[in-house]
């Protein structure tokens, strides 16, 4: 039944003439003014809302209560900023959410790149198993072993330090598995082989031929784990304490309460949103090549 | 060449010590390089997710000392809760809003994309830099853009002439500013993973539809659709996963507050675990809610594959 429904791809585009060639160069999608009107529209509704941050963070409570709302900029950024400072400990945040995502990006790259040249490339009882297992640990949410992790945090008194978030996100199942697809392909087997013959160790083998070949693909999984850590909000909230707090902790708290003053909470969200906002405009056509990269794959 | 490495070989053939020594490394070193993976993995993820459900058999409070045995006594009371039932029932009508227009959307926009675009990079950039926007940071912004009084959304429907809405104080609109949050979000990311895929789809497809005088929306319905079925699928249930584990968005769109709206009109199951555990410190049924919500995630996949394999054979 599939047969006659279905004719294989490649019979669809029979060989053709030049004419029809050409016929059918001018018939490829061109993109037209609707589709640039299209793409501008997507784009402003994709940056209204972070324009709209910095609308907010720079006036005070007073102009946000007018109709219409005020659309373009206040003078009050600086004000806010002080205040955001100073209600609530920004400055720790910062610093303890970049040692966070720093460590976990550190950790999770260095140990993927291992585990990945392991399945990739060296032959070993039961790796085809393992790596299905890693495989269906990235299916397996989260935010249901919160509360037994909780208690294991508290019997190890890590509670409330940011062990507590860096250890258990040292690893991923993400990271081992788009090494080892890239690594399978990056590292030419030969090369191994011949360095075996040599007398190669594995350790020297990976430190001088895999660790270089590595590189492109370690970087943007370094970049994603770096957004992912930054951004994690759950488990943070429920180890850390409001005194020393990740900054998505912090929102949380400036958030909270019936009435919420709302030009202070937009200029804690565009202190946390900003670091991240710089990384991605420097080196945001890798983290879409990596994303993209990783999406085939999976 | 071939000479020193044969004199190499031949020179660890004659030293036992080093040819055992190099037996063990390329036997025993896999293993050295996943562990650091799986000690983590079973210490950090694996052991947690067993003694929930040892936990989840006990009455187990963090405020007493005592964790008697009660067997499924938290499970029969979770089928009787109201409250458990209404948070699965917000999870699933914020997972169909927000799911459904968000992959529709994304198609779209994978399909605008994937033509021969100027300043390509910007187009896509703009598409994904809702997602690197952190959760707390989104629902922050869209809670001001929902208020009720001086909101801008609410202005803006009002230029239209429609009332002010109150968007936290109902069902409907809640779960739909709610899933507004997460279309944002998400509808770029899952474009991009989409366009991934139709650049894997053969030119020619779409250029000998073009002759027959096939629409773009025709071809995306007829060719790319059925080519990239495999990761709409994966899409599909990779945010039944994350819609289960909504979270932030409900919980910062109340104010922080853990019930989810004053009538538990917005609370997700992520967020009544939360209540439950860190609210009432009631660690036992939080665990047996937790189970449960693995459970439907189980489920919902196992839908998932099997919808698939009966679509690849039809």
């Amino acid at each position: 039944m599939a047969t006659t429904l279905a004719p294989p791809p490649h019979r669809v585009s029979h060989t053709s003439s030049p004419r029809r060639r050409r016929l059918r160069r001018s018939f490829r999608r061109r993109p037209g003014k609707l589709t640039y009107l299209m793409l501008t529209a997507i784009a402003f509704f994709s940056f209204f809302p972070l324009y709209w941050s910095v609308v907010v963070a720079s006036q005070d409570n007073s102009a946000l209560g007018k109709v219409p709302p005020p659309m373009l900029l206040g003078g009050n950024l600086w004000f806010n900023l002080k205040r955001a400072f100073t209600m609530v400990p920004f400055e720790q945040a910062l610093i303890n959410s970049f040692i966070v995502s720093g460590a976990i990006t550190i950790s999770v790259v260095l140990f993927s790149t291992l585990a990945g040249f392991a399945f990739a490339k060296l032959r070993f009882r039961g790796r085809n198993i393992l790596l299905l297992s890693i495989i269906a640990t990235m299916m397996v949410p989260t935010t249901l072993g919160i509360i037994p992790l909780y208690m294991l945090m508290a019997k190890i008194e890590w509670t409330g330090t940011i062990y507590a978030v860096i250890v258990p996100a040292m690893v991923n199942g993400f990271g081992v598995f788009f090494m080892t697809q890239y690594l399978s392909e990056a590292v030419p087997t030969e090369l191994l082989e011949a360095g075996r013959v040599d007398g190669c160790s594995t350790i020297r083998l990976f430190w001088h031929v895999v660790l270089p070949a590595a590189r492109p693909a370690a970087a943007v999984l370094g970049m994603l784990t770096f957004l992912t850590a930054w951004n994690d909000f759950f488990w943070p909230l429920v180890v850390l304490t409001p005194e020393d707090p990740t900054v998505q902790v912090v929102l949380s708290t400036l958030s909270a309460g019936r009435i919420t003053d709302y030009s202070l909470s937009l200029t804690g969200a565009l202190i946390a949103i900003l670091p991240l906002l710089v990384v991605f405009v420097l080196l945001g056509k890798q983290i879409i090549g990596g994303i993209m990269q990783g999406a085939v794959k999976g | 060449m071939t000479q020193l490495v044969t004199d190499g070989s031949a020179g660890e053939r004659l030293s036992p010590r080093r040819s055992l020594l190099h037996r063990l490394d390329v036997k025993g070193s896999p293993y050295l390089y996943i562990a650091p993976f799986f000690l983590l993995f079973l210490g950090f993820g694996v052991f947690p997710l067993i003694f929930t459900a040892w936990v989840s058999l006990h009455e187990w409070s963090l405020l007493s000392d005592e964790h008697p045995w009660i067997g499924f006594g938290n499970y029969t009371a979770l089928w009787a809760d109201p409250a458990f039932w209404n948070a699965l029932w917000n999870t699933a009508s914020i997972w169909v809003l927000s799911t459904v227009p968000q992959l529709l959307m994304a198609l779209v926009l994978a399909h605008i994309l994937n033509q021969r675009l100027r300043g390509q990079t910007f187009w896509r950039m703009s598409a994904l830099v809702p997602n690197i926007t952190s959760v707390a940071a989104v629902a922050i912004i869209f809670s001001q853009l929902f208020g009720r009084d001086y909101g801008l959304i609410n202005w803006v429907l009002g230029v239209f002439g429609i009332d002010k809405v109150d968007w936290t104080a109902n069902s409907w609109s809640s779960h739909l500013a709610v899933s507004l949050m997460i279309i944002w979000r998400w509808t770029g990311y899952n474009a991009l993973i989409y366009l991934a895929a139709m650049q894997a789809v053969p030119k020619e497809l779409y250029d000998s539809a073009s002759l027959d005088g096939a629409t773009s929306f025709q071809q995306l319905r007829k060719i790319t659709v059925p080519a990239i079925r495999p990761t709409i699928i994966f899409t599909v249930i990779i945010s039944s996963i994350g819609g289960m584990q909504v979270l932030a968005e409900p919980l910062l769109f109340g104010g922080n507050g853990l019930t989810g709206g004053s009538d538990r009109q917005f609370q997700t199951l992520a967020l009544y675990l939360y209540e439950v555990a860190f609210g009432r410190f009631d660690f036992g049924y939080a665990s047996a809610s937790s189970w449960v919500m693995f459970l439907i995630i189980v489920i919902v996949a196992a839908i998932n594959f099997a919808l698939t394999s009966r679509l690849r054979r039809s």
